[in-house]
């Protein structure tokens, strides 16, 4: 089995500031696959390094297609869904207007995509006409989910999708990517603090340190590592 | 359907009323429609300042749309609609009818106004403002060579579009000209405005002004849609330098910069980043230029451009965001 | 003191050439030189203000004109000595330009630039208004004329006097408070300097420097004042020099000077599409090639190679 995502060797950079020093990861099609590691490790920019909104060089490779010359929004059409760390709205548009960009690369109606993902977000379905910026932040995350649905991915990219959420929502938000990936074969790469719960959602593991890919296994695997044990789940 | 679009027609008005302006708004027409029921000259006044409004009103709709998408004051937008008026003409002379050179007019400004975004301001787009304004009036003063090298600085005649009749309206004689302009003005403007609020191109293009980060990551092209805000720009400037002239009777190379002067009076009115703003600034000043000429006797018409720089300089330092500001206010 | 050397010795090399220029050359470019001095006292006006505090102007033109229609006026119905009138116009428009200064102080960035604008297009307007006084459309006829070489004297030495001025204004205490408000506001704020006062003052100076150049502009039109010469156009000329100029460098507001006092002269006699009416095409082409070129000015140009010259 191929990856559906392959990173080998990628650096990146803000301008003079080297931040990843060749990292190689891959992402099975079909799999849930999680990024950890302290803060400013470099998650952030690993996935942008993906979705083409940092510099970078090395080889990224998706669906057998070469990524690292494209820039976000070739990115995006290939079927790549970025939800960015601090969720990312367009918090002047309204509720509908988000789902409609969600949906921007799809062709035709998105009618069907659209019920698909009020059967995941009832409520979103009440509110299509308020302004994305005045939703709660927990409803802000929850929307910029939907979005990414409405866009029917290949692979998703979450940033940090706990951050600043009351910890049933947090729950919620990962039955639902877990859902998604067991229903449709939703591929998944996901950044976050919050271990223990991406470890139980994921089906492997990759730890960063100062940009280096520094662990990597099967989430049973990672685990059982005292080291991470230790640093990231506390016991 | 019929209700959903009905349903975000309220949402709209709902999000721009702000009621002490509404108020101010329903004053004034109040006042104008009771000055032309008591006074026929009045009546003529308004009519011929709406008409002269909607034209400032669609140029300052112009430089707002170019103002939100790439944060540039384009002080050439006058001049380049004053270029595509000279084309029109040359279509005109070649044989077009008027309303076929209108359209081909259009398409050429369009196409102009994407060309020059792209060429011009793309590369100083996130550098200093200065830079960008001088690039602009560098583009100003280009555009204006180009006018005088190709057609020369004698005036030019035009067809009128909407010819010489006049309407008899309850005993107040009207020059079809000035409805003839409104309408057209309107209708572009109406257009425009509805390809940016049902078209998913025209979500795709605010959303490319309001967020472009983001915007990329959904997959818009945001470097096009800024593109196509300028050439949509150019378009509705075209339509204000061909409704301006019949206005002015003659084609000359000066055409568009008083009016230009109205345009950045009626933006700075409405906010500079609101278009609903943009056009009733424009239709204001545009009736109030004309009505305080006519009464106010110390304003010759001379002083015209220094009144409107009073209002601008009013406006700015009394209540800068504008009678429409502050919605959709873009992130720093 | 050794770094100031390359600088007293270009200052010296230019008081040299152009001491000496005028035996060399014609009558006609005696005027085109003498051109490039006045617009250099005006690019000089502007960069104080916009270079040093970074309040963008395109309205000096409007100060020009002032400038010019004092001079104009007060030789029109008092004779008054030409030199005289010129330190007049420095006076006026020095208070006319703290006047606009303030309000100013209340706009920045774009919202500068557009109600300087409106001022440039609406000053030209008001002889039209007060045309007894002011003449009308028809202009304002100077009583005495003055020949190109007198002019050419006249817009030198103004042009040194005012450099030496500058240099002075901008070197102390006055020109390091205009650099902090350009820099930092909120710096320059908690740091004590009285912001609003300096950036009225660099308003009011730079309009006085405006008002210098738009006298001897007038002398140059053989002592016409006239609306039409004071149109937009000639405000775009300005901030164009300005921009071309960079910051803080002589050879930069030469530069600045010499491309809009001479270019659009020059730009006639280009074939083709130079010839009587397509000069603005040469000019206008050249001033956005600068600007995308040379995004930092001249000055700019002149650190990137100084600094290639060392490495
Ligand atoms: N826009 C930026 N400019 C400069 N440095 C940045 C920028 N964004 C992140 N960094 C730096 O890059 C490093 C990695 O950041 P990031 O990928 O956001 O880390 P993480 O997501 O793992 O917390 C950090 O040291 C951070 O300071
Ligand atoms: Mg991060």
């Amino acid at each position: 089995m191929t990856a559906l995502l392959e990173l080998e060797d990628v650096e990146a950079r803000y301008g003079p500031v080297h931040v990843l020093h060749g990292i190689s990861l891959a992402v099975e099609e079909g799999s849930v696959v999680a990024v950890l590691g302290p803060n400013g490790a470099g998650k952030t920019t690993t996935l942008r390094a993906v979705s083409g909104t940092v510099r970078r060089a090395g080889r990224i490779r998706f669906a057998g297609r070469a990524l690292d010359r494209l820039g976000p929004a070739a990115v995006a059409r290939l079927g790549v869904a970025h939800v960015p760390e601090g969720r990312g709205t367009f918090s002047e548009l309204t509720v509908w207007e988000n789902l409609r960009l969600g949906g921007y690369t799809r062709r035709g109606s998105i009618q069907p995509e659209l019920e698909r993902v009020f059967t995941y977000f009832p409520w979103l379905s009440e509110r299509r006409r308020q302004q994305a910026g005045t939703l709660s932040g927990g409803e802000q995350q929850m929307l910029a989910l939907a979005r990414a649905f409405v866009h029917r991915p290949r692979l998703l990219l979450l940033d940090e999708p706990s951050l600043g959420l009351a910890p049933v929502l947090v729950a919620e938000l990962f039955r639902i990517v877990r859902e998604l990936n067991e229903d449709e074969g939703l591929t998944v790469l996901v950044v976050e603090q919050n271990a223990h719960l991406a470890l139980q959602a994921a089906d492997a593991g990759y730890v960063l340190e100062a940009g280096r890919v520094a662990l990597a296994g099967t989430s049973a695997e990672l685990r059982a590592d005292d080291s991470v044990r230790r640093s990231y789940l506390g016991y | 359907m019929v209700a959903a679009a009905t349903s975000r027609l309220e949402s709209l008005c709902s999000r721009t009323a702000v009621p002490a302006t509404s108020l101010l708004l329903l004053a004034g027409a109040t006042g104008l429609l009771v000055g032309s029921l008591r006074s026929s000259i009045f009546a003529q006044l308004t009519v011929q300042g709406l008409a002269l409004g909607s034209v400032y009103g669609s140029l300052a709709l112009a430089l707002v749309l170019v103002y939100r998408a790439t944060h540039v004051v384009n002080f050439a937008q006058g001049e380049l609609a004053m270029a595509t008026t000279y084309v029109a003409w040359q279509l005109i002379q070649w044989g077009l009818s008027y309303w076929e050179a209108f359209a081909v007019t259009l398409a050429i400004a369009f196409v102009l106004g994407t060309v020059l975004q792209v060429v011009l301001i793309r590369p100083v787009q996130h550098r200093s403002v200065i830079a960008a304004v001088i690039v602009t009036v560098g583009l100003f003063i280009l555009i204006d060579g180009v006018v005088d090298w190709v057609w020369g600085s004698a005036l030019k005649f035009m067809p009128s579009p909407f010819g010489t009749k006049t309407y008899d309206v309850g005993g107040v004689s009207i020059s079809r000209l000035y409805p003839g302009m409104f309408l057209v003005v309107l209708a572009s403007v109406l257009l425009v405005w509805a390809l940016f609020r049902f078209t998913k191109l025209g979500l795709a293009m605010r959303a490319a002004a309001l967020r472009p980060a983001e915007s990329a990551l959904v997959g818009v092209r945001v470097d096009w849609m800024l593109a196509i805000g300028w050439g949509l720009a150019a378009v509705l400037g075209a339509v204000a330098g061909l409704m301006a002239e019949p206005s002015q009777f003659v084609l000359q190379p000066t055409l568009m910069q008083p009016i230009l002067v109205y345009a950045f009076a009626a933006a700075v009115l409405g906010g500079l980043e609101s278009p609903a703003g943009a056009v009733i600034g424009g239709l204001a000043i545009g009736v109030s230029l004309t009505l305080v000429v006519q009464y106010v006797h110390p304003i010759t018409s001379d002083l015209q451009t220094p009144v409107a720089f009073a209002v601008l300089v009013g406006v700015l330092l009394l209540k800068p965001s504008g009678l429409f500001g502050q919605r959709e206010v873009r992130r720093v | 003191m050794r770094h100031r050397l390359p600088e007293l010795g270009s200052l010296l090399a230019v008081a040299v050439l152009l001491s000496v220029l005028p035996f060399t050359l014609s009558d006609y470019n005696i005027s085109l030189v003498a051109q490039v001095g006045i617009f250099f006292v005006a690019v000089l006006g502007l960069n104080i203000l916009t270079g040093y505090t970074g309040q963008i102007s395109i309205g000096h033109g409007a100060f020009m004109a002032i400038g010019g229609y004092t001079t104009a006026v007060m030789s029109r119905d008092h004779d008054t000595n030409l030199v005289v009138t010129m330190l007049m116009a420095f006076a006026i428009c020095f208070v006319v330009g703290l006047l606009v200064g303030l309000p100013a102080l209340r706009l920045s960035g774009v919202y500068l630039a557009l109600a300087t604008f409106a001022l440039a297009v609406s000053v030209p307007q008001l002889p039209l208004k007060w045309s007894k006084f002011l003449g009308g459309s028809g202009g304002v006829q100077s009583h005495r004329t003055v020949t190109h070489l007198w002019l050419y004297g006249a817009a030198w030495i103004a042009s040194a006097i005012l450099f030496a001025l500058a240099w002075l204004i901008l070197r102390g205490r006055i020109g390091r408070a205009f650099r902090a408000a350009r820099d930092s506001e909120i710096a320059a704020v908690a740091s004590g300097i009285e912001l609003p006062i300096y950036k009225t003052l660099a308003f009011g100076i730079s309009a006085a420097y405006a008002g210098v150049a738009g006298a001897l502009f007038v002398m140059g039109t053989n002592g016409f004042a006239q609306p039409s010469e004071f149109g937009v156009f000639l405000s775009l000329q300005l901030l164009v020099g300005a921009a071309v100029a960079g910051l803080g460098s002589l050879w930069g507001i030469l530069a600045g000077a010499a491309f809009v006092g001479l270019l659009p002269t020059v730009s006639g006699s280009v074939p083709v599409i130079g010839s009587a009416h397509g000069r603005n095409v040469v000019f206008g082409a050249a001033v956005i090639l600068v600007m995308l070129l040379l995004p930092e000015g001249f000055a700019g140009l002149l650190t990137r190679l100084r600094r290639l010259a060392r490495a």
